[in-house]
């Protein structure tokens, strides 16, 4: 078996073009990563620009109202720009940079992760070009200003379905003309390997923060740890430091757009099968004819045919449950996070908290779950308005 | 012998790409026949796939149309059995690892063999992946074609070894599609080539005129086209494959002059 295997998933099923730039990524990474140095610059970025360590939040009222285990919220959504990808890209970006590279590209969904390599690229002084499909450009219009804003190139990719998995074939086409001087910085823990680990290692301050602040402020390890996953950089990210714990259950949540009877859904692990696309072995929405599923969920950033290797290895073997939730679901959880806690939540995150509602009440309140809130909702305003029938413009 | 090895031996080899299905099956049917007729030597008959990310845009919109025609794999194994009755011009399907794999690749590979497809090229399945499903073809005696790119460079002597039926050069860095020129230093990579491996090599990506095949067949051994014939069926739709002929003629003249 070829390296980077979660059991039986991952791989490099990639262009040969590409192979020595992963091959050159790989060692890299695997240089840095024990680099006192590279280490030291990326913490202080994480602490002094991008606000870490984000908080950890006990929502009493949210817990009182549902009236089952203690509720708490990463709050990963008051990091810089809004979301967890920024651990991602900052780590991605000085590697790059230590790398040689001098230019960025991104693909994006709802445009945060985009957004973040946007940030990144200003900051170190790099190119940045984001591959967003065209569809998610009109939904999220609001982040392909910021990106411009910072300085990026935002490309609309119209083929296909005009949407994340669209715009991941168009960054990885554009790798393929341009390797010399650029990163391809993708945004989640999927595509060929070294990536899926990258990323994770990346994204798994949170888990280790989680970890430490819960030991703090209750003396124990949580109950269940609950993330939304479409690629799965954040569930990843906070499931990590706690696979070891087997007493804690760890739960995804997938996009089931309009449900998963119906063909408008993204759930993976509830309606794909196991295939090969974007670089790794995997579950993915398909035909019988292995032709990708057009995908469906009212969230941009969810909005993909696969998961990442380690969620499909974490579902073989058990250790992590992944569960369907629907767009109307999601929408009430974003609607009732904001008037409960006054926060506004991501509408992927709000798939976090949707299941949340549903099990938090039938825990005892001794129990405690933490809820991981990948970021915040202010991009999505306009989009859930629209869904309650309301037109504003911004 | 691979059945491959034959296309090799009228001279330098002109090697056409045909997306199935553009615009539908008898098209494409047609256009094979008429290939086979006037010069070509092997062809890739390419199984569309809904997100081919080695692709330009000529062929992935090649794909959609297709796949919005409603082409099935096994709708594509029938037209190779029709094609088989009478042709014996090498053939081999490029596609993508998913396409194979979700058909069940035991069940893919052997009907590869059945219908009579002497190869598979899978740009997607890089020389660490091939296991995946090298033993199949062996065992079902079909030609698990290799790729190198202008950035092999260490990994050819490696790739180039274990290769089989054809090699497949890469002229140029990013996806398939017409270029004006050609800039990469393919002498070099396939004076490697030759120091490992007696099987042939064909450069394929970035090809169109009759100038360029001759000059990329003058230094390896044929040239393969795939985007300048997808153009003319975006073009003449069902009336294409007279035009195909037309310009494979021009096509295997270019690869034979010297």
């Amino acid at each position: 078996m070829s390296r980077g295997r979660f059991g039986i998933h991952g791989g490099q099923y990639i262009p040969e073009t590409l192979m020595n730039a992963l091959i050159e990524l790989e060692e890299a990474y695997n240089y840095y990563k024990n680099d006192p140095a590279f280490n030291r610059e990326l913490a202080e970025l994480f602490c002094e620009y991008a606000g870490r360590p984000s908080r950890l939040y006990y929502a009493e009222k949210m817990t009182r109202d549902l009236g089952g285990a203690r509720i708490y919220l990463k709050r990963e959504d008051l990091n810089h720009t809004g979301a967890h990808k920024i651990n991602n890209v900052l780590g991605q970006a000085l590697l790059a940079k230590k790398m040689g590279k001098t230019r960025l590209i991104a693909e994006t969904g709802a445009g945060q992760h985009g957004v973040a390599t946007a940030t990144a690229a200003a900051l170190l002084d790099m190119e940045c070009v984001v591959f967003m499909g065209e569809e998610d450009t009109k939904r999220q219009a609001l982040n392909v200003y910021r990106m411009r804003l910072l300085g990026s190139e935002v490309v609309p990719v119209k083929t296909g379905t005009a949407t994340l998995k669209d715009a991941v074939s168009e960054a990885m086409r554009e790798w393929t003309s341009r390797i010399s001087d650029t990163h391809y910085c993708l945004g989640s823990v999927m595509g060929p390997h070294p990536f899926p680990t990258i990323v994770r290692d990346f994204q798994a301050v949170i888990s280790q923060e989680i970890k430490d602040q819960i030991l703090e402020k209750e003396g124990r390890l949580p109950d269940a740890v609950l993330a939304c996953v479409g690629g799965g950089s954040n569930a990843i990210g906070c499931f990590y430091h706690f696979i070891e714990d087997k007493d804690v259950r760890l739960i995804g949540c997938e996009a089931a757009g309009r449900g998963v009877d119906t063909f408008e859904t993204a759930a993976t692990i509830a309606t794909g099968r196991l295939g090969i696309f974007h670089g790794m072995k995997s579950y993915f929405c398909q035909d019988s004819d292995g032709q990708i599923a057009p995908v469906y969920s009212i969230s941009a950033g969810l909005d993909y045919p696969g998961i990442g290797p380690e969620h499909a290895h974490l579902h073989d073997i058990g250790r992590a449950e992944y569960v369907p939730v629907t767009d109307e679901e999601a929408v009430n959880a974003f609607e009732y996070l904001a008037r409960t806690e006054g926060i506004i939540p991501a509408i992927e995150s709000a798939h976090a908290v949707a299941h949340a509602m549903k099990i938090v009440p039938e825990m005892s309140r001794d129990q405690i779950v933490v809820i991981n809130l990948s970021g915040r909702g202010d991009k999505d305003c306009a989009a859930i308005a629209r869904y309650r029938g309301e037109d504003i413009h911004e | 012998m691979s059945n491959i090895r034959k296309a090799f031996e009228n001279g330098k080899a002109f090697i056409p790409f045909i997306t199935c299905g553009d615009p539908d099956l008898k098209t494409t049917e047609a256009a094979v026949r008429i290939m086979a007729e006037r010069g070509a030597d092997l062809i890739e008959l390419g199984i569309p796939f809904s997100d081919p990310t080695a692709e330009g845009p000529v062929i992935q919109e090649a794909n959609l149309r297709a796949l919005t025609g409603g082409i099935k794999t096994d709708h594509i194994f029938d037209m190779v059995r029709s094609l088989r009755k009478d042709l014996t011009i090498p053939m081999v399907f490029m596609t993508y690892a998913n396409v194979v794999f979700s058909y069940g690749a035991e069940k893919f590979i052997s009907t590869c063999q059945e219908i009579g497809i002497d190869g598979l090229i899978l740009p997607d399945l890089p020389y660490e992946e091939k296991e995946e499903f090298l033993p199949l073809c062996h065992q079902y005696d079909v030609n698990l074609i290799s790729l190198i790119a202008p950035t092999s460079e260490d990994r050819i002597s490696m790739i180039a070894r274990e290769a089989e039926g054809f090699l497949y050069i890469v002229s140029s860095l990013g996806v398939t599609g017409t270029r004006s020129k050609i800039t990469t230093d393919l002498e070099s990579i396939i004076k490697v080539v030759r120091e490992n491996t007696d099987i042939p090599c064909a450069i394929g990506f970035g090809i169109s005129t009759p100038e360029q095949a001759q000059k990329m067949a003058g230094i390896s051994d044929g040239a393969i086209v795939g985007s300048a014939i997808i153009k003319l069926l975006a073009k003449y739709g069902e009336k294409a494959p007279e035009y195909i002929g037309e310009y494979t003629e021009s096509m295997k003249k270019g690869v034979m002059e010297r």
